[in-house]
């Protein structure tokens, strides 16, 4: 499984969505398509916006199925963070 | 172009303002003020400082203000935004706690440092703090990613210490709304096209449910209902439509997937602007735990993808 710590990369409220789209591109993909686990670790980080998890997740969700959550974990979430995970995910799901 | 500010222009009495701004000579500026006293929601300074920014500095044309609040313009940044000279001489205050001045955010790592650097000017406390860094934050990079405007998003926002409120203020002169939402949906009118843009899972840059990679559709739904679920105002202007979400009555608050369907007032005949200005009021009397707002959203969110995709489900038509 690798690790990815999003707070030296997005900061404490996570909204870049631009940097969210390098994150999934560049970081979660690669390791999916290696059979990897994926742990992405929001540690530190106070809030997030709707915008950001979805460029985050949702094209993983589109691309890979649902099944894809079964290889993604979301480490160290505030209340916050989660809620808005679920929001994301419980849409995509709805979309399917 | 000639903009005058009133004596008072808030999201409650705005719609006096918006009336008499006259759009005709756009390569002119011509502001004029209440000779007593200017009392403005940011939104009105997003707005004048907008338009000036597609205006030479030399065909600006500002009168001299009289009124006695005229030093508010010169301390949010106007005149030296818009790199005119304002013959106001004020004693610089530490802006700590009180407002952030007019700032022109253009590209995606501008709008992370202003966000970094906002909340300590506002003074807030983190639960105070999140639903305004998450509103900023989706309104201006909706600017960056729809709006095409030369200047990007001209933000302003202030404390009221009288009303324990913050107000935030977003302006642009880009394509606006209608434009964007006809991308890839049929808006005839610039309130149609408001209308589909507060209703979630609609974003301009597809028709398909779910949105694109990047884009779901929700931002300005979850803005309008951190508006509600706080009773206060929201306001956008965009063409010459404006649709104001109005001060929710006490008692329960319910959530509308439809803008219309909440308590609100809309005009289709404003003079026309040429982009998107975006008001809102986030009273601290008032502010819900974000988490628990984030429940009620959750809920009518999915409710009105399920109910959409049910509308777009086709069955076998046996005859």
């Amino acid at each position: 499984m690798i690790e990815i710590k999003l707070l030296p990369i997005v900061g404490s409220f996570a909204e870049n969505k631009d940097l969210a789209r390098d994150i999934r591109i560049k970081k979660i993909i690669p390791a999916l398509e290696t059979e990897q686990e994926v742990a992405l670790n929001f540690k530190g980080i106070d809030s997030a916006t709707q915008s950001f998890i979805h460029a985050l997740i949702s094209d993983l969700i589109r691309s890979y199925g649902t099944e894809v959550l079964d290889k993604i974990y979301f480490k160290n979430c505030s209340e916050t963070v989660r809620k808005i995970i679920n929001i994301v995910v419980d849409y995509m799901q709805e979309m399917d | 172009m000639k903009i005058y500010l009133p004596n008072s222009a808030f999201l409650g009495n705005i719609d006096p303002f918006l009336r008499h701004f006259d759009s005709s000579r756009p390569n002119q500026l011509e502001i004029t003020a209440n000779k007593k006293w200017i009392s403005i929601h940011p939104v009105v300074l997003s707005m004048v400082a907008a338009l000036g920014l597609t205006v030479k500095p030399a065909n600006i044309h500002c009168e001299k203000l009289e009124a006695a609040s005229k030093h508010y313009l010169e301390r949010m940044g106007l005149f030296r935004l818009l790199n005119i000279k304002s013959e106001i001489e004020i004693t610089e205050h530490e802006p700590a706690g009180r407002f952030i001045p007019l700032t022109k955010i253009t590209n995606s790592k501008e709008l992370t440092k202003f966000i970094t650097d906002m909340i300590p000017l506002l003074h807030l406390k983190p639960e105070q703090a999140s639903p305004i860094k998450y509103i900023i934050s989706e309104l201006v990079r909706n600017v960056l990613e729809h709006a095409h405007a030369r200047h990007g998003a001209i933000v302003s926002a202030q404390y009221y210490k009288k009303s324990n409120t913050i107000r935030i203020g977003i302006a642009d002169t880009g394509v606006g709304i209608k434009e964007t939402i006809n991308q890839s949906h049929s808006a005839p009118t610039d309130l149609e096209a408001i209308r589909l843009a507060l209703t979630p899972g609609i974003t301009g840059t597809t028709r398909r449910l779910g949105g694109t990679e990047q884009n779901a559709g929700a931002g300005l739904f979850f803005i309008k209902s951190i508006a509600k679920v706080n009773r206060d105002f929201f306001l956008i202007y965009s063409g010459s439509a404006v649709y104001k979400l109005l001060k929710s009555k006490p008692g329960k608050i319910k959530l509308y997937a439809d803008p219309f369907k909440d308590r609100h007032s809309v005009g289709e005949d404003f003079p026309f602007w040429k982009g998107t200005a975006v008001g809102i009021d986030i009273s601290l009397d008032e502010t819900k735990e974000f988490s628990l707002l984030l429940d009620l959203i959750r809920d009518i969110y999915i409710k009105t993808i399920k109910e959409r995709r049910k509308e777009k489900y086709k069955r076998p038509r046996f005859i």
